[in-house]
């Protein structure tokens, strides 16, 4: 983990150079020059992730880092529902289950391909994400997180009618020996958990993929309209009611996908997964994770699904996450509204910076030389 | 040409619209009155934002009150807010593009207008800022460029050179002129600055307290004694 760490900072850190460039021309100039460069340490670190990784981990961490690149699909979508269009859902959690039921069903029902599974479960949960998604054209804030939450309920209780996942042929079909939990049988290809891995791994990055073809394209230009303000949207002719359900449709599309994907991964699921509280820590990771970048909701979902497993591997209690979450959003809202995955990077470059001038005097002597306050990074800050 | 008949605007007891029956020809036109006269309100009821209590609004001969809000910028209603409202995590060119994109205009050569129109009000220079990285000035001009963009057919400018200093509210001026003969746009302009006005607009109408008390050539209205009172007051009043 701490080799990604690594990379992302340097990345950032490059990107903060750029950043602060003179000229527009060369600030262009400068973009343009970066985007391969982005996509070059990108297309590394899928790779190492895809290839490396697997080898160095057994098959129980293994199935902790599938499920966070499960879950950095939810994540990814909520942080566009949060951070691009400007709403919150409490729902997303629920619509990973209902992800996974559609695909169960539609297994036990269908002789389809397990892509196609998979994509039909993120269509179906985007329209119910749309239908979900209706109140959020009239309310905003607390009234819609509040709407969604209760939304996630009936979900939970529509589950447990049907008897979640269990079920005989067709698509209604109950089947009394079943047992608690599902699994969707793999595909062809990806049969053994490392080759599994890898298949999520190829999911997640078209999501991703398709994600960042949003947020650059023209939906994420309508969302920025509408994130500023609802009037200056419909004046610059833009269809506020069909973006805001598209965020809403996209972010459940994208749950949905991977629900199909964590039915088939280890153990299956069954409904005490997807207890509707987890929505509201799904949505605390996500704000810490960071929702103004697309790499925040990878942070998210090392939050969401690392973290208690390496609590529990050094014995101290998972409940702590409660608590550490809390003071989590706590710090996002005050001091760092970018979240984690903007956050850690400036820290460690103002870090790296305060080393700098401990190791090299030459260094020292400019930092002091240009006034006591740049004397360390983080009293620069307030200036 | 906005024919508009008996517009009325009732916010529970307030009127800040009262029965108002105007024609606005083309050119530039300008929209005066003290503050609380009804003129954003006015043009809120072009936008749709506020729906009028009772009244009829033609633009070239269309019901432009019975298209839905965000349609209107496609059938080529564009404005600017008194508040400059420039899409702040936008750069500049994606500021105009967001107008082009969304309001059906030529695909083929969506580029070459935007670029145009951010060329028009002289910001080719920091077309890939960040909008939110401008001073007001420039900010302003952005909202005049989402303006022009893709064959408007009506502008609407509210209070566009508020809080400019002289100099940029005369070179404003300026391009505000350009835009009829250029865009082959008309223009309704709102303003408090009368040497803005004059040197836009041939035409001007006054709006008091929601009714209309003058309309005519520039030059006339701004010598009407209703207007005078209104602007200034009378002896009386104070």
């Amino acid at each position: 983990m701490t080799a990604v760490g690594a990379v992302d900072t340097g990345d950032q850190a490059r990107a903060a150079a750029t950043g602060a460039g003179p000229g527009a021309g060369a600030g262009a100039l400068q973009r343009a020059m970066r985007d391969p460069l982005r996509l070059i340490v990108g297309a590394a670190l899928l790779a190492f992730v895809a290839f490396g990784l697997p080898a160095l981990l057994d098959s129980f961490w293994l199935q902790i880092v599938t499920s966070v690149v499960i879950y950095s699909i939810v994540t990814l979508g909520l942080g566009l529902l949060i951070g691009r269009a400007g709403m919150v859902s409490l729902c997303q959690f629920l619509q990973l289950a209902m992800g996974a039921w559609v695909a169960l069903r539609l297994d036990y029902a269908t002789a389809l391909p397990f892509p196609l599974l998979v994509l039909l479960a993120g269509l179906v949960t985007g329209v119910t994400g749309a239908l979900i998604g209706l109140p959020a054209l009239r309310l905003s804030g607390l009234y819609l997180a509040l709407v969604t939450l209760m939304a996630a309920g009936a979900i939970t209780v529509i589950l447990r009618i049907a008897q979640f996942p269990n079920g005989g042929g067709g698509f209604f079909g109950n089947s009394a020996a079943g047992g608690a939990s599902s699994r969707l049988p793999r595909p062809a290809i990806a049969h053994g958990d490392t080759a599994y891995f890898r298949y999520c791994v190829v999911v997640a990055a078209l999501m991703f993929a398709l994600a960042v073809w949003h947020v650059r394209g023209r939906p994420g230009r309508a969302w920025a309209a509408i994130r500023q303000s609802q009037i200056t949207a419909v004046a610059a002719g833009v269809n506020t009611t069909f973006y805001r359900l598209w965020a809403f449709a996209l972010a459940s599309f994208m749950a949905g996908v991977a629900g199909g994907l964590l039915a088939a991964a280890s153990g299956g699921v069954n409904i005490n997964q997807f207890p509707v509280q987890n929505s509201i820590l799904l949505f605390a990771v996500v704000l810490m994770g960071g929702v103004y970048r697309i790499g925040g909701a990878v942070v998210a979902a090392l939050l969401l699904r690392l973290l208690p497993a390496l609590l529990d591997e050094w014995g101290v209690s998972t409940e702590l996450l409660t608590i550490l979450f809390g003071i989590g959003i706590l710090q996002v809202l005050l001091t760092a509204p970018g979240g984690l995955v903007e956050q850690v990077p400036k820290d460690l470059a103002n870090l790296g910076r305060g080393l700098r001038r401990l190791v090299v005097p030459g260094d020292r002597a400019a930092g002091s030389g240009a006034g006591t306050g740049t004397g360390s990074a983080t009293s620069e800050e307030p200036a | 040409m906005i024919e508009v008949e008996d517009l009325t605007v009732r916010f529970g007891g307030v009127v800040p619209i009262d029965d108002m029956t105007v024609t606005l020809s083309g050119g530039t036109c300008g929209l005066i009155g003290p503050n609380g006269a009804g003129k954003t309100t006015f043009f809120d009821v072009l936008s749709g934002f506020v729906r009028p209590a009772a009244g009829a609004v033609r633009a070239f001969g269309e019901d432009l009150l019975a298209i839905a809000p965000f349609r209107r910028a496609r059938w080529g209603l564009r404005r600017t807010f008194q508040t400059e409202q420039v899409i702040a995590d936008l750069s500049v060119y994606e500021n105009v593009l967001l107008v082009h994109e969304n309001t059906g205009a030529e695909r083929a050569t969506r580029r070459r207008d935007v670029l145009d129109a951010v060329a028009f009000v002289g910001l080719s220079d920091v077309a890939d800022h960040r909008a939110g990285t401008l001073g007001v000035a420039q900010r302003r001009l952005v909202e005049v460029a989402r303006a022009v963009v893709g064959k408007p057919r009506l502008v609407l400018l509210d209070e566009p050179a508020a809080g400019l200093p002289d100099d940029e509210t005369e070179r404003l001026g300026q391009l505000i002129r350009r835009i009829p003969e250029e865009i082959a746009a008309p223009v309704v302009l709102v303003d408090h600055d009368m040497s803005l006005v004059s040197a836009c607009c041939a035409t001007t109408a006054v709006l008091d307290f929601g009714k209309l008390i003058a309309a005519g050539t520039t030059a006339e209205v701004l010598r009407d004694e209703h207007v005078i009172r209104a602007y200034l007051g009378t002896e009386e009043d104070v």
